[in-house]
């Protein structure tokens, strides 16, 4: 059944060197966009020549929140909603690493909600990618946080009728310094968007919108994966630098993509590290490398 | 002459067709043969075509199947068995 051009000299996938490969095929349903988004993630970490021993990737719970125990990075996995503050731990103790956190809306937003924002305020430097799918997909399909308004859900056979938060607005009214949305149809500009924000300093947030063909396609009668792929392709428009209050999600409107804010500001560790030196002078000394272990 | 060619693992695959509509020279196709979970993999319906771009491996959600080059880059690591491509 091989393809007739299958050479037996191809070099690897490039994505394979990150994967568990013991642990494929993944669990994503035919058409999820999640494993699209972990091809950007490893062209990202490849193009950019990040130190991969210097890199840690933390996961919460749900589909996307799988990313963690698939990826051959250090990685861990934690509770449900706690990624930010176990990355936040992490990167105080390991102020030398680069600290992924990759994981869904339900996680980050609602059930982790309040740690998301309270990092974007203190500009901790992580690198947030959230896989927004619309729905709490691993439970069934029930409505999230970014659920728009009139889509079936499991919990609301009506359809929703609470408004849905705007991610880059709430994110960048919390303080981030780098926001971009990309659907998971914009593989190279998404892969771009993540090596940016490997090099940028503080709390960066990506949001990818991605299709869930199985429980939030399906129940709005909106086709599969591939429909939900070529339905980005036709709605959505670039618009670098739109003012994210005017970005927000409706269930068949136009999707605003790209870069909306780059902008600097001191991060956690930077005003730490300058308080106590201006309050302590010559006591306080500035941890480099991890500070246990 | 293909510029490039596509190595796909069938048994990954989960046939969401995401390669054979974003190729841009349009080389995938769904095939009629199964894998052992019962989807349709895709084949290389015009090889010839293939530029080695690797669209199809940054779409694949399954880590199925990538596309790379056969001119140069591939001539460069693979000493040993390119005497008919060296050109």
């Amino acid at each position: 059944m091989s393809s007739p051009i299958v050479s037996i000299t191809a070099p690897a996938n490039p994505v394979e060197d990150f994967l568990r490969t013991d642990r494929m095929p993944h669990i994503w349903c035919p058409g999820c966009g999640i494993g699209t988004t972990v091809n950007c993630f490893t062209r990202a970490l490849l193009e950019s020549n990040t130190d991969l021993n210097k890199l840690s990737i933390v996961s919460g719970i749900g589909c996307t929140g799988r990313v963690a125990g698939y990826t051959n990075l250090d990685s861990f996995h934690t509770t449900h909603g706690r990624a930010i503050p176990f990355a936040t731990g992490l990167k105080l103790a390991s102020p030398d690493m680069t600290v992924v956190v990759y994981s869904g809306d339900g996680d980050l937003f609602a059930i982790g909600g309040n740690h998301l924002i309270h990092a974007a305020r203190r500009n901790i430097d992580l690198k947030v990618i959230c896989v927004n799918n619309l729905t709490y997909a691993m439970t069934g399909g029930q409505t999230g946080p970014a659920t728009p308004l009139d889509v079936i859900t499991a919990t609301a056979p009506y359809g929703t009728y609470d408004p849905a938060f705007n991610l880059p607005y709430l994110v960048e009214a919390a303080g981030a310094v780098f926001v971009a949305r990309w659907t998971t149809f914009h593989v190279k500009q998404l892969a771009r968007s993540m090596a940016e924000m490997f090099k940028k300093k503080g709390f960066c947030f990506i949001e990818v919108v991605s299709p869930c063909p199985t429980l939030y396609q399906r129940r709005n009668k909106m086709g599969d994966g591939l429909d939900t792929m070529k339905f980005y392709k036709e709605m959505s428009k670039t618009k670098h630098g739109a003012p994210t209050n005017e970005v927000g999600l409706t269930k068949s409107g136009e999707i605003i993509v790209g870069k909306f804010v780059d902008r600097e500001r001191p991060d956690f560790a930077t005003m730490m590290n300058a308080h106590l030196q201006h309050e302590l002078g010559d006591q306080y000394i500035q941890a480099e490398g991890p500070v246990c272990g | 002459m293909a510029r490039g060619s596509v190595s796909i693992v069938v048994e990954r695959c989960k046939a969401c067709g995401f390669c054979v509509e974003f190729c841009p020279s349009k080389v995938l196709a769904l095939s009629s043969a199964f894998n052992s979970k019962g989807y349709h993999p895709p084949h290389a319906v015009t090889p010839e075509k293939c530029s080695g771009c690797d669209l199809c491996g940054m779409y694949c959600p399954d880590f199925a199947i990538h596309g790379f080059r056969t001119d140069k880059p591939a001539a460069k690591s693979e000493t040993e068995k390119e005497p008919d491509d060296a050109c």
